[in-house]
């Protein structure tokens, strides 16, 4: 499968062009699309995905509630360093394995002291076990901003942010140009350099059109708190796959939540507070 | 005379509603819907070995059985009945004498640890999975993670490192 921006350049060399494609490359704007088209882009997208990998996807479509914004919340107490959510986040979401490897979740050692200074943290590190002395770990992904830059520098409104506060991206739309990505504050986006490589056996078949479908090279992707999960009301898998329960998720207009809870009861940050993004990704310190 | 008698029964049903309080307050514990606790596989029922044996509140290195335990939590405050109901062998103990299930381990961690108790009930301290939307979210226990004779987290082998971008660019 190929974006609409390397589509049209293909389009340029050879002048043959299956149904699929040409119906690819006429595809509106995800928000453009009537109840309708929607449910052929879906036909035609689970079809696709059946030829391509031999695995029947579900592909939903299910759209935010009213009254629902949704929050995060992050104990930099009680956080390890061990990555599991990392890879709970790989395998969820359908991220590319290697070449290229991506991945949603940055897990960032910083020496104790400098938790401000992220000059000296780093990302790769390996010990033989985690915690280490000296080491607090501060994890870092998409933190879904109610003023997202990403959103506003993007030249065709490939990415938004959705009315319950999740930012998306069509894929479909994204030409592949990572100004979002250079927007970003957080390096909360990566970008598909090569056609994704994600084994058939570990595909999650259960996906969102605006997440964790099965992405083509050259596009934009990033963490949606996972919507295909958070719209039927579960919790993210980042939040599962904690083993020191590090991680809390929850409706930030709901005041008997578990994030309104830790708000009003903590002490909390956001990272880059004055850059004005106005984060809804809460650090706060459980003890 | 009445004044006092009325008075009198006044404080008696303030004391009624103020022992019922708790009852109800046991009660609510209910609604926490938590996972089983973890038993070593065949070691419960306690009462299976236990109702055939003295009992014995005795400081002692345990040299048959529970060997591999190693009380590692406030241990020089307390030993197994404490905490593990004499009585009842299937059950745990409150401070108080109250009996409580092993699935009620919390109310008993709690005892001691009110504050994180409290974050606990509220869902910001500990874990939890599944629907948070209609009721169908598990609380795990403390006992979970925690293990309730040695508490604290032992360190873990991390997952791996990402690939550095020069050597992942899939080109």
């Amino acid at each position: 499968m190929m974006s609409v921006g390397a589509l049209a350049g293909l389009s340029l060399g050879s002048i043959s062009c299956s149904q699929v494609e040409v119906e690819d490359f006429l595809q509106k704007h995800f928000r453009e699309m009537s109840a309708e088209e929607k449910k052929q882009v879906i036909k035609r997208l689970e079809a696709k995905y059946l030829k391509k990998y031999g695995k029947k996807f579900n592909i939903s479509t299910q759209e935010p509630e009213a009254g629902i914004l949704w929050g995060y919340g992050l104990d930099i107490a009680r956080c390890i360093g061990c990555r599991k959510c990392v890879y709970g986040c790989v395998n969820e979401n359908n991220q590319s394995r290697k070449n290229p490897q991506l991945q949603w979740i940055r897990v960032v050692r910083q020496k104790k002291g400098s938790m401000i200074n992220l000059e000296n943290a780093e990302h790769y590190y390996n010990p033989e076990t985690v915690p280490e002395p000296g080491y607090q770990y501060t994890p870092v992904q998409c933190q879904h901003c109610e003023n997202p830059p990403c959103v506003r520098v993007c030249p065709v409104k490939a990415t938004w942010k959705e009315p319950d506060g999740i930012v998306v991206v069509d894929y479909n739309w994204c030409i592949g140009c990572r100004y979002c990505i250079a927007a970003c504050p957080y390096k909360g986006r990566v970008f598909n350099w090569a056609e994704p490589n994600i084994p058939v056996a570990e595909l999650n078949t259960e996906v969102h059109y605006l997440g964790n479908r099965p992405r083509m090279k050259n596009v934009v992707e990033k963490c949606t708190f996972c919507i295909q999960r958070v719209r039927q009301g579960r919790y993210p898998a980042c939040v599962e796959a904690c083993p020191t329960g590090t991680r809390k998720f929850g409706n930030l207009l709901d005041p008997t939540s578990e994030i309104r809870y830790l708000i009003e009861n903590k002490r909390t940050l956001r990272l880059k507070e004055d850059l004005n993004t106005e984060s809804k990704f809460y650090y706060f310190f459980s003890a | 005379m009445r004044k006092i008698l009325l008075w009198l029964s006044l404080m008696a049903t303030g004391m009624v509603i103020g022992v019922a309080a708790p009852v109800l307050a046991a009660n609510q514990h209910q609604e926490y819907a938590v996972g089983s606790p973890p038993f070593t596989e065949g070691i419960f029922p306690c009462s299976n070995c236990h109702a055939g044996l003295e009992v014995n509140a005795k400081r002692r290195e345990l040299k048959d059985e529970h060997t591999t335990i190693k009380l590692h939590h406030a241990e020089q405050e307390r030993w197994c009945l404490d905490c593990h109901n004499a009585a009842n062998r299937d059950k745990l103990k409150l401070a108080d004498g109250e009996s409580i299930d092993f699935t009620e381990s919390y109310r008993l961690c709690g005892q001691c640890h009110g504050n994180i108790y409290k974050d606990w009930k509220a869902g910001v301290h500990g874990k939890r999975v599944g629907y948070f939307k209609g009721g169908k979210r598990t609380y795990f226990l403390c006992v979970n993670c925690h293990n309730p004779h040695d508490p604290k987290f032992k360190p873990i082998k991390p997952l791996p490192p990402p690939i550095r971008p020069e050597l992942n660019n899939g080109r």
